[in-house]
């Protein structure tokens, strides 16, 4: 499908905010949702370094353990991953020596309900989408399912994420084995 | 019938080798639920869990679901989470508050926080003349049979016979005075998040690669090196080395050579301890200021004390792995002969500066949440154990590495100078595993 280019929206320049949001919307749920797919797509191609690309220089990647939680700082998570951090992730499974990454494994994510929360005059977007992985290691099937939230940055060559909040359905419940990359 | 199936379980151990039955077979891992795990002091949880009248936190006693609840008196139960009308499970939530008092979802039965029954539906016209009568004890839910409490961490026994906590724990008490000396006012309160993960393998291969100093520089390289080189990086841009990374990069760092540097010393009971490694008392600020506040409250000496008790791990056979100088502990509940649940844990130090619970934050986030990057590959290894155990390509698990220069004295092994990566902690955990197996039910 052809790429979309959004339209610039420099702050200064916007008349009639409300005519602009109904015209402008259509092209930021467009967007936002091919990035999420983009994004999705590239977990599943085990496309690291692109996916860590992804983020902009001072985002994050966080799981908290329970929905209440409104920060990271301080505070037990799942995942709360800056570019460095991930960087350690993605060279662990690379590591020929990374001896739970040996068999078969794989995911597949399915992204949704996409819902642009808010869009800022400089282009920037908070969305929300709800997910679903199933991921296969031997013969065992997982399924992690739940909510996404994106912060995005608008920049020159496309959205970066500031920060990608994953609040997963089963993050209480106990782990059959572990998370070995993001979901 | 089971028993008859086992004729000599002296048989499956000697000193320095064990049947792969051990691990693998289903009737002795009831065995070992009845004569092990249901006998002795088994962790149940933090105080500070449940701090208000009727909290509860549900857990596990070898195979029985328990109770540890808050009462009004302050007290804290533990409980079998059971109804004794019909049997039902008494609270199914994990966690929560009882209010007043337990109430049967099924039938209303009620009981009071320490399980006396308070009231049954038509207990007059219903109960009359039966033998079901209110100073009947079986109308009660029942109780542990021991409740201990050191320094805000329960335990439970399920035996009314054996030894006192304290006598049990022997010289594996450290793992709870160093935590909470750690702390200014002596006490730690759990961080209300439990992390739990399931491994498909026999609770004692857990067990025996806490203490096991040969495998980290084998299984987690992969990590360790990973780290390595983002650390690496972040210091050629930085001129700094942020304290997490190198919890993670000590993996590859600190080889197998560096690892025979270390010590194990092994109790009676199967507790062990491994001496510390982590260089965790850097100069920064943080860590001078948390050392002023210490001094302020203990005076100098003894905060040198408490600042170099040389520990890593403390292992409390059979259930409870405690990293006492980062504040964090793994509880270790059997699920079934090839299925293990951990419940981990972390606490803050009371009184203590922020800085030094985010340094503990940070290896709980990093190393034992479900993101693990280290857990992975002995989850990993665990499930391979498992699975060859199962075979018929081998009979015997070896624990020889440094057999024989194991020295003893006042009552506890020590590995010899040299020697960290001996199988020692196996060995004893599995003398005492053989001494409770005789023991009987």
């Amino acid at each position: 499908m052809a790429k979309r280019t959004p339209k610039k929206t420099g702050a200064a320049k916007q008349p009639v905010r409300a005519a602009k949001r109904a015209h402008n919307g259509h092209d930021t749920q467009h967007a936002v949702e091919q990035f999420l797919y983009r994004q999705a797509e590239l977990l599943d191609e085990k496309r690291w370094q692109d996916y860590i690309d992804l983020f902009a220089e001072d985002g994050m990647y966080w799981m908290p353990p329970e929905p209440s939680h409104a920060t990271w700082d301080g505070m037990p998570a799942i995942f709360a991953e800056d570019k460095n951090l991930m960087t350690v992730r993605m060279k662990r499974v690379l590591h020929p020596d990374a001896w739970s990454q040996r068999p078969l494994w794989g995911t597949n994510h399915v992204v949704g309900n996409v819902v642009v929360e808010r869009e800022s005059p400089n282009g920037d977007v908070v969305a929300r989408s709800r997910f679903h992985m199933m991921e296969l290691r031997r013969d065992d099937v997982r399924h992690f399912a739940g909510l996404y939230i994106h912060h995005l940055k608008k920049t020159k060559d496309g959205y970066r994420i500031k920060l990608q909040r994953v609040d997963m359905t089963n993050a209480q419940a106990a782990y059959d084995y572990v998370l070995q990359v993001w979901v | 019938m089971l028993h008859e199936r086992i004729p000599n379980l002296a048989k499956f151990v000697e000193p320095d080798r064990v049947r792969r039955e051990v691990y693998t077979d289903a009737a002795i891992f009831e065995m070992e639920m009845e004569r092990i795990h249901e006998r002795v002091w088994i962790y149940c949880g933090h105080e500070t869990q449940v701090p208000k009248a009727g909290d509860y936190y549900t857990t596990q006693i070898g195979r029985q679901p328990m109770l540890m609840v808050r009462g009004k008196d302050g007290k804290v139960n533990v409980l079998y989470n059971r109804c004794p009308h019909r049997g039902s499970m008494m609270c199914g939530d994990r966690s929560g508050n009882a209010g007043e008092f337990f109430r049967c979802s099924y039938h209303s039965w009620t009981f009071h926080h320490d399980g006396k029954l308070r009231a049954i539906p038509m207990m007059e016209s219903g109960y009359a003349g039966t033998r079901w009568t209110r100073d009947n004890p079986d109308c009660n839910m029942k109780r542990a049979a021991r409740v201990e409490n050191y320094r805000g961490f329960v335990f439970a026994s399920l035996a009314a016979d054996g030894p006192g906590l304290l006598e049990f724990l022997g010289r594996s008490k450290i793992a709870f005075d160093d935590i909470c000396d750690r702390s200014p006012e002596g006490e730690v309160e759990v961080v209300p998040n439990c992390f739990r993960m399931i491994q498909h393998s026999n609770w004692k291969i857990f067990l025996e690669n806490q203490l096991d100093a040969l495998h980290p520089s084998v299984t987690h390289q992969s990590t360790g090196r990973a780290a390595r080189d983002v650390e690496l990086e972040i210091e050629k841009r930085t001129g700094k080395i942020p304290l997490s990374y190198h919890m993670l990069s000590a993996f590859s760092t600190v080889t197998i050579e560096k690892w025979d540097n270390f010590q194990t010393l092994n109790y009676p009971y199967g507790h062990c301890i491994l001496t510390g490694y982590m260089g965790l008392r850097p100069k920064d600020p943080d860590t001078l200021e948390y050392e002023r506040v210490l001094a302020k409250a203990y005076g100098e000496k003894r905060k040198e004390e408490i600042l170099t008790t040389n520990i890593h791990h403390v292992l409390i056979y059979p259930g409870l792995s405690v990293q006492s100088p980062l504040q964090q502990l793994r509880a270790v509940r059997p699920l079934g002969v090839n299925r293990t649940l951990t419940e981990i844990w972390h606490f803050r130090l009371k009184g203590a500066p922020e800085p030094i619970y985010r340094r503990a934050l940070a290896y709980y986030n990093l190393v034992n949440s479900p993101s693990t990057m280290i857990n992975a590959d002995d989850l990993e290894n665990f499930w391979k154990a498992h699975q060859g155990l199962s075979s018929d390509g081998g009979d015997w698990v070896s624990f020889h590495r440094h057999y024989g220069r194991d020295a003893e004295k006042d009552g506890m092994v020590e590995t010899a100078p040299n020697c960290g990566t001996s199988e020692a902690p196996m060995r004893n955990q599995m003398k005492a595993w053989t001494q409770y197996m005789a023991a009987g039910k």
